[in-house]
């Protein structure tokens, strides 16, 4: 900790401590639930919460079966299936339709650029309830609903806004004479995408599907109106465990969502330095 | 109609408007020939650039043709124009090696990777940067990114390149040698070179001819010693070179010559190169070296000013002196051995001749 200089008065010193620990504490609230859970999903008994055999750190009080249940209950298996097979597809969606709007609105000649926007970027601000009842009418009527097609859809809609996010912020450092470099050369608009303006963006590309990709991972809402019983995904199935069989298993598949988005976000932040490495920002 | 004499690009009646109101370039028409060097050079905003970038195809012409050999490019988009350039800011590609960059424009067109390979090494080579080709564009210096980005506007060998104030962020000292390269460089190879430059040394060292552009218009194009020499107007007398300006009326004109009489009232003799007739305002201009102070022999114009100031510039002094009621006026004099040492505050005969000053329109 830093020395506080010699002219510090009391009232400045009481104060630098107090932010210390109001720091200290939100830092607790944001991450304490999350953390409780990683030591509860060993518990050997059926509880939410610790037993004395865990307090006292009785070997006897761990286990590991709750992780066995969700690699052995066709239900959990099912439920993560599911989820593998539909978050990827959404996020490939999300992805591409996302990249190619921040692409064509990053353009200045385009009209109606901010109110095009707004709608493209409006999943993310609707309250999800709402989303989820108007895709509900409307995938019922066109007979989505119900199919695996429909949740994707919906997913690939929810995620897609935070792909033109990403990518529009990394379009701003983007040097534009670049695409007119390459067309100059003689590539053609599709070749100087892929080779050319791809490359440089892909940070973004990729931070906007990871955010896609947890997006449809993690949602609850839309699926339960969505969804028919072919479709139960990871928090779907984690929803029922709560509320009607109170399973344990759910803080051992909590345990392990919360580890994939740490990897996600460790990958995150190394494609963001190895971009600014890219761009010259920073010399190897 | 297309072009049918040597020309190899030509601008024919073109105008350009962003807001479809105002025109930035207005009924241009300007023909350049194959192997040529032209310069575009212009303050900023004269349209130059915008001329540049519709050759480019970057831009549409609002009116008029562009043809590239005998063919209109109008409806050409870019990449198919087979034109090299090289930009403001060298536009490299940040995620590519140098050598990468260079092979962009061959491997776009398919060129055989041995060749590539050959021919890479040959533009490296050509600019001297042979054992840069594993480097990012990053980790060169800004002088070494400009020659990467000359070398591949030329390694596809196109015929005609174009560079836009390629040497705007160089220093004085790096911008003044790659002067000298690329025009070597040009001389070597035989393309056609459109230069873009609001820098008038650059355009003089380099061109050989000179595009002088004000307001959307061409003012003047000649050769880099006639638009020095032979302004012929007051727009180019005032942006290539150091000028001083002398405003009078004519009183008389008689072939070439004209006679002038100035605001203050002496009668000077000048080369009658944009006035019409007798009574018409006119501003005289005037190169700072080709005034001589103390004359040793009688000259076609002959005053006498106060000398303000002396500075000292090494290879030559610059007088500023109170001539004909203008206290703004330039004479430069020869730092020659044998030269006469002048004071501040001395009152000095200096002459010219008629033929080193021009008289042209009337400019405030």
């Amino acid at each position: 900790m830093a020395a506080l200089p010699p002219y510090t008065s009391t009232a400045q010193r009481t104060w630098h401590y107090t932010f210390r620990i109001i720091c200290g504490l939100i830092f607790f609230f944001l991450i304490f639930p999350i953390i409780v859970i990683v030591p509860l999903s060993f518990n050997s008994l059926p509880f939410f919460t610790f037993t004395p055999e865990m307090l006292s750190f009785d070997p006897a009080g761990y286990s590991l079966k709750n992780y066995a249940d969700f690699f052995t209950n066709p239900d959990w298996n099912n439920a993560l299936k599911n989820s593998v097979t539909i978050a990827p597809v959404a996020t490939l969606l999300a992805t591409s339709i996302g990249t190619l709007a921040a692409i064509g609105l990053s353009q200045s000649h385009v009209p109606f650029r901010s109110a095009i926007m707004a709608i493209l970027i409006s999943p993310m601000i609707v309250p999800l309830i709402i989303s989820a009842a108007g895709m509900y009418f409307f995938y019922s009527r066109i007979g989505l609903q119900g199919t695996y097609l429909g949740v994707v859809l919906a997913h690939a809609a929810l995620g897609t806004p935070f792909v033109i996010i990403t990518v529009t912020a990394t379009l701003v450092g983007f040097d534009k004479s670049l695409v007119r470099a390459a067309a100059n050369m003689g590539a053609d608009p599709v070749t100087t995408f892929f080779k050319v303006q791809l490359p440089l963006i892909v940070p973004g590309v990729i931070s906007g599907a990871l955010f896609a990709f947890i997006t449809s991972f993690d949602e609850v809402v839309v699926v339960l109106f969505l969804g028919s019983a072919g479709q139960k995904t990871l928090p779907w199935q984690m929803f029922t465990g709560l509320r009607e069989q109170i399973s344990p298993t759910i803080l051992a598949v909590a345990t392990i969502l919360v580890a994939i988005s740490i990897l996600l976000l460790t990958t995150l932040e190394l494609l963001r330095r190895r971009s600014e490495r890219l761009r010259g920002i920073r010399s190897t | 109609m297309p072009a049918t004499d040597d020309a190899f690009v030509r601008f024919s009646k073109v105008q350009k408007s962003y807001d479809g109101e105002t025109l930035v370039v207005k009924d241009l028409n300007l023909d350049i020939a194959k192997g040529e060097f032209l310069t575009m050079l212009g303050p900023s905003g004269s349209g130059k650039t915008t001329c540049l970038m519709m050759l480019a195809g970057f831009e549409p012409a609002t009116n008029g043709e562009i043809y590239l050999g005998d063919m209109s490019i109008n409806n050409v988009p870019p990449h198919k124009r087979g034109i090299g350039m090289v930009f403001q800011n060298y536009a490299l590609f940040p995620h590519m090696t140098v050598a990468e960059n260079l092979a962009f424009p061959l491997q776009v067109r398919k060129v055989a990777k041995a060749e590539v390979e050959t021919k890479v090494q040959r533009a490296l080579d050509m600019v001297e940067l042979g054992d840069f080709g594993s480097r990012r564009p990053a980790q060169l210096s800004g002088g070494q990114q400009q020659r990467v980005a000359v070398a591949r506007a030329l390694v596809f060998e196109p015929d005609l390149v174009l560079m836009d104030e390629p040497l705007g962020a160089l220093d004085k000292q790096l911008r003044e040698q790659m002067q000298y390269e690329i025009k070597h460089i040009h001389e070597n190879l035989g393309v056609t070179i459109v230069y873009v430059t609001h820098d008038q040394t650059e355009a003089l060292t380099m061109s050989d001819r000179v595009a002088v552009f004000n307001d959307g218009v061409i003012q003047q194009l000649s050769s880099p010693d006639h638009l020095y020499e032979d302004p012929q107007n007051s727009f180019v007398a005032q942006f290539i070179g150091e000028n001083n300006k002398l405003n009078g009326e004519v009183i008389e004109i008689s072939n070439d010559v004209c006679t002038v009489k100035i605001t203050d009232g002496t009668i000077l003799r000048a080369d009658k190169m944009n006035v019409d007739a007798v009574g018409d305002g006119t501003t005289i201009s005037l190169r700072p070296e080709r005034v001589e102070l103390d004359p040793a022999v009688e000259m076609d114009n002959m005053l006498e000013g106060k000398i303000e100031e002396l500075i000292y510039l090494g290879d030559h002094i610059r007088v500023r002196m109170n001539v004909a009621g203008n206290s703004g006026f330039i004479a430069k004099v020869r730092n020659r051995g044998d030269r006469r040492i002048f004071a501040e505050g001395e009152v000095a005969k200096l002459g010219w001749s008629a033929s080193d000053c021009k008289a042209l329109d009337l400019v405030s």
